[in-house]
């Protein structure tokens, strides 16, 4: 039989509901090769005990009507959890112990789910490569010394490595979908209000939205049905009826149009991603979709945006961070000094660039040249896919302008390393729902993803597509476990 | 536009994050070159744009203003660095 922790969530699921498999059986094999799998450092908290306790317990009083009976599943360290330390990969955090839980990790408990652990992430999701991390670098279990991705790179390495049959990650500029395409997996990022942001630490209000990383298209349905939830603890949180993913999962999508926008082909996009991208449309094609080209003119505006607007909410947000309530505290004479100290010392490089950008795009005289700029600039990107959802159901394009690169390689230079979210962070600017599905390798062996973009709420008809092409890419990751002890 | 050493300071002071002489010059250079690349959007007329304040096209909902919470002052004072009874501690900020 194959191993445990190579399943899919739907194999594993089906084999505990036949009894084939005990939630005590699936929890020792995680832990097992988590534990094997330091190397990665993936988990910035272990919660191995509890878990196997609590797979225990749902074993003597098993529930099968759940949606994930007795599942272990780790989590992006970012989500908060009750009486388990969340840090958000910062030091500012690093003995924080929330009193609450989110609301998504909590539908997942609430279906069955059980806590691993806690992994590793760009600090407050601040990068595309896990190296900002207060815990250190997340290797891609790819190749050596390959950053996984980021922000969520602990969750794609962790995933990729089958260290958890499935995890959840967060996303504001692509970082799900992004660490997905580096490590072959599949990661989803819902319309924006789809799945709760309360509880989770909160980084860019207006763009961060929650989402399923998975080893295949179902899985992430199977997690998307239990995560989308209406919830009145956030207020921007909408209440519209969501699908029954997984039921409702279908390869059938003749007749399905889909937009190829021209502006997604930039200057110096490599080769390789140009025939991947090609060789995606013939697979759409394949699957019964119609192609249509279209044009999202604006496109090549939306990281000045984001970089301005997601500084912004995040020096805004991070402004709670004073030594007073919570988390790290540096001595200082006054309080003023106390909370300079405190913040100096608990912040890493890249929050504090990003807190004094968004600081100084917001300071009085630079309000309306930047910050209220990007705010219109906004609304142009928006109007643009509202125009392609005229003419078409769904959106075909590259997930990332390239592989996983070396760690180390753009840890020195901020703009090269934003580039990297060029094809993801449009569609967080304008809300819309996205995946990341593997589609091929460059000539390294490194996987490629390509993204689908649906309109907002149509989180469906993206799986469906995924779902369709995933068959007839029909991606394998080759991992050779280099790393385990 | 180029973001001065003057200005890097007083960024940092109004963000209340102290900052090295030696890494403010290093924070003014990346400033500026990420701002370089936002000043793209100059290029484009938005006069008569409306600016997008919420993806979301809702308005906020309102709340009953109840507590709902039980007594939760232990956890909470549980996480702080200083505590005094029941009081959170700051450095001194009256004389």
């Amino acid at each position: 039989m194959t191993e445990i922790t190579s399943l899919s969530l739907f194999e594993l699921i089906k084999n505990i509901k036949e009894k084939k498999i005990s939630s005590n059986e699936a929890a020792k094999s995680f832990v097992d090769r988590s534990q094997k799998s330091k190397k990665l450092n993936t988990y910035v908290t272990e919660n191995f005990e509890n878990c196997l306790k609590l797979s225990k317990e749902f074993d003597n009083k098993p529930n099968f009507d759940l949606k994930l009976p007795g599942i272990p599943i780790a989590v992006k360290d970012l989500f908060c959890t009750n009486e388990v330390r969340t840090t958000a990969g910062s030091n500012i955090l690093n003995n924080f112990v929330p009193s609450y839980e989110s609301t998504v990790t909590q539908n997942i408990w609430n279906e069955g789910g059980i806590l691993l652990g806690k992994l590793n992430c760009d600090e407050f999701a601040m990068g595309s490569s896990n190296e900002t991390s207060f815990f250190g670098n997340v290797q891609n279990p790819i190749a050596k010394n390959l950053v996984p991705g980021g922000s969520s790179g602990g969750s794609s390495s962790a995933l990729a490595a089958n260290l958890t049959p499935v995890t959840i990650g967060t996303d504001t500029g692509g970082s799900i979908r992004q660490p997905a395409s580096f490590t072959g997996t599949v990661g989803l990022k819902p319309t924006y209000g789809s799945c709760s942001r309360y509880g989770i630490v909160a980084f860019a209000s207006s763009l961060d939205q929650a989402g399923p990383m998975s080893k295949d298209v179902k899985d992430s349905s199977i997690l998307l049905e239990v995560i989308s939830s209406f919830d009145k603890k956030d207020s921007t949180s909408i209440d519209f009826k969501r699908n029954n993913y997984s039921s409702e999962l279908t390869r059938n999508i003749k007749g399905i149009k889909i937009g190829i926008p021209k502006e997604y082909r930039v200057d110096g996009m490599p080769g390789e991603i140009e025939n991947l991208w090609k060789k995606g449309i013939e697979y759409a094609k394949d699957c019964g979709a119609e192609i249509i080209d279209i044009s999202l003119p604006h496109t090549n505006y939306a990281l000045p945006t984001y970089y301005i607007v997601a500084p912004a909410e995040a020096s805004s947000n991070l402004a709670r961070y004073d030594g007073v309530k919570y988390g790290l505290r540096s001595s200082g004479e006054s309080l003023i000094d106390m909370y300079e100290k405190t913040r100096s010392e608990g912040f890493g490089e890249e929050v504090k660039r990003r807190i004094m950008i968004g600081t100084y795009v917001l300071s009085s005289g630079y309000y309306d040249a930047y910050y209220l700029k990007a705010q219109k600039v906004r609304q142009l990107i928006k109007k643009d896919f509202d125009d392609a959802y005229n003419k078409v159901d769904a959106i075909l394009t590259p997930s990332t302008p390239s592989s996983a690169f070396k760690i180390g390689e753009k840890s020195n230079d901020p703009v090269s390393m934003y580039l990297n979210d060029i094809f993801t962070v449009p569609v967080n600017l304008a809300g819309l729902p996205g995946i990341s599905i593997p589609a091929g390798r460059d000539k390294n062996n490194y996987p490629l993803g390509l993204q689908i973009i649906g309109k907002p709420f149509d989180e469906q008809t993206v799986l469906n597509i995924a779902y369709s092409m995933e068959e007839k890419i029909n991606y394998k990751n080759n991992i050779t476990d280099w790393w385990m002890e | 536009m180029t973001i001065d050493l003057k200005t890097v300071k007083h960024i940092s002071k109004l963000s209340r994050i102290s900052l090295e002489e030696k890494k403010a010059e290093k924070l003014a250079d990346d400033m500026n070159s990420i701002f370089e690349f936002i000043e793209k959007l100059n290029e484009l007329k938005t006069e008569n744009v409306e600016p997008l304040t919420s993806i979301a096209e809702t308005t906020l909902r309102f709340r009953d203003d109840k507590i709902t919470s039980d007594n939760i002052r232990e956890k909470i004072l549980k996480n702080s660095p200083e505590k005094n009874d029941d009081f959170f501690v700051v450095p001194k900020v009256v004389e």
